[in-house]
């Protein structure tokens, strides 16, 4: 639960709101990340969690809503 | 293992007549005009005429690169041609370039590299040069006939355009010396931008910027920091011209200003293997003086494909 609230602030860091999207949340189709938020938001995990987040886990799928990127942190961690 | 030297003689460039602006492409797609220009920096493209093909273009190109560099081209050694929007399976355009310069006979090799492709020819031609005299590198593409103009091809279309760009690489004169290149390829993500036979383009647009966002920086970073070059050092950076985003994403990373990196997808858009080398030949044009300091070239696309190089002045 703590990673899940981690996770938002720093969504709405890279994004510029104060939005709380729902776990499965689509935060592209949402409007909350594109293109340019989405590479901030990839650093701002690998800052926040001090994990290496390599080119081949870099797909968009993996970070489209809050639950999955979660899912991935917890993996790597 | 010590290398023989290769120059950047000249650059050229063609772009059809065609002006395609956001206000005629956004109905067709279904967005707004500020809304193409906010998400990509383009204001316009050209579109090739009905008649013009992709060995037509390349041609043109190859023509003015030529003239720049005051040669014919009788004294080209060896013909590279990159593009990913080639009319045929096979063959592709580089030998009807090389016919349509009137150079039937000498060795021309197609690169079916999409957007890397003519940083791939530039690194592959400073290596050939050398046993093959001057190796005239053209890139052309006609975007236009393979993305899909509805709101279901959106990312794509709002993106391409057509063009061509030329560069001649000579193994005893130029304007600067290619001193070192790196190049990568990587499939595992080749789903993410691809054109199948039947096309049209199809392009996960999220996923390529987020790898070009870290794959470009940091190839850059890795070439300079091999030569002993500082990011601050390099009087420009000629960059694959995907996106303007893209483009401030990469000059950000590498902490270097914006104003170094020259930039005109504004009024071409993404020409994929082209952009790089119409940039080029337009950077040389506007800039024709002396380098005050390294050129770094860079690209980035389906294959996924980049690298970077790196040319010091002479």
């Amino acid at each position: 639960m703590e990673n899940q609230a981690r996770i938002v602030e720093l969504i709405q860091t890279v994004s510029g709101t104060t939005i709380n999207p729902s776990p499965d949340q689509s935060l592209f189709e949402s409007g909350l990340l594109d293109s340019f938020t989405l590479p901030d938001l990839v650093t701002a995990l690998e800052q926040e969690f001090q994990i290496r987040i390599p080119d081949s886990d870099l797909s968009t799928r993996k970070f489209d809503s809050v639950a999955r990127i979660q899912a991935y942190i917890q993996s790597r961690s | 293992m010590p290398r023989s030297a290769a120059y950047l003689r000249a650059f050229g460039c063609y772009l059809p007549a065609r002006v395609v602006d956001n206000a005629e492409l956004a109905p067709q797609v279904g967005v707004e005009p500020g809304w193409i220009l906010k998400a990509t920096g383009i204001q316009e493209r050209r579109y090739a005429a009905p008649e013009e093909t992709v060995a037509g273009l390349g041609a043109r190109a190859a023509a003015d690169c030529l003239a720049a560099a005051g040669l014919s081209a009788r004294d080209v050694g060896m013909l590279i041609a990159a593009s990913g929007s080639g009319e045929r399976r096979f063959p592709g355009p580089a030998a009807g370039i090389g016919t349509a310069l009137g150079i039937g006979g000498v060795p021309a090799i197609d690169l079916p590299v999409a957007s890397a492709g003519s940083l791939f020819g530039m690194a592959l031609a400073a290596r050939m040069s050398p046993a093959f005299g001057n190796v005239l590198v053209v890139a052309s593409e006609i975007m236009s006939r393979v993305v899909q103009c509805d709101p279901g091809g959106r990312d794509a279309a709002i993106l391409f355009g057509d063009g061509a760009g030329a560069c001649l690489v000579s193994p005893e004169d130029g304007f600067a010396q290619i001193a070192d290149s790196i190049l990568c390829s990587d499939g595992e993500f080749g789903d993410a931008l691809k054109l199948d036979l039947d096309g049209p383009v199809s392009m996960e647009g999220r996923t390529i910027i987020l790898q070009a966002s870290r794959k470009v920086p940091r190839t850059i970073s890795q070439l300079l920091g091999r030569n002993q070059v500082q990011a601050a050092e390099v009087d420009t950076f000629l960059m694959h011209q995907a996106n303007l985003n893209l483009i401030t994403r990469v000059a950000q990373s590498l902490a270097v200003p914006e104003n170094r990196f020259f930039c005109n997808v504004a009024r071409y858009g993404n020409t994929s293997a082209a952009s790089m080398l119409i940039a080029a030949a337009e950077w040389r044009r506007d800039r024709g003086r002396r380098m005050d300091g390294p050129v770094v070239f860079a690209a980035f696309g389906a294959g996924l494909h980049w690298g970077a190089l790196l040319c010091t002045p002479v």
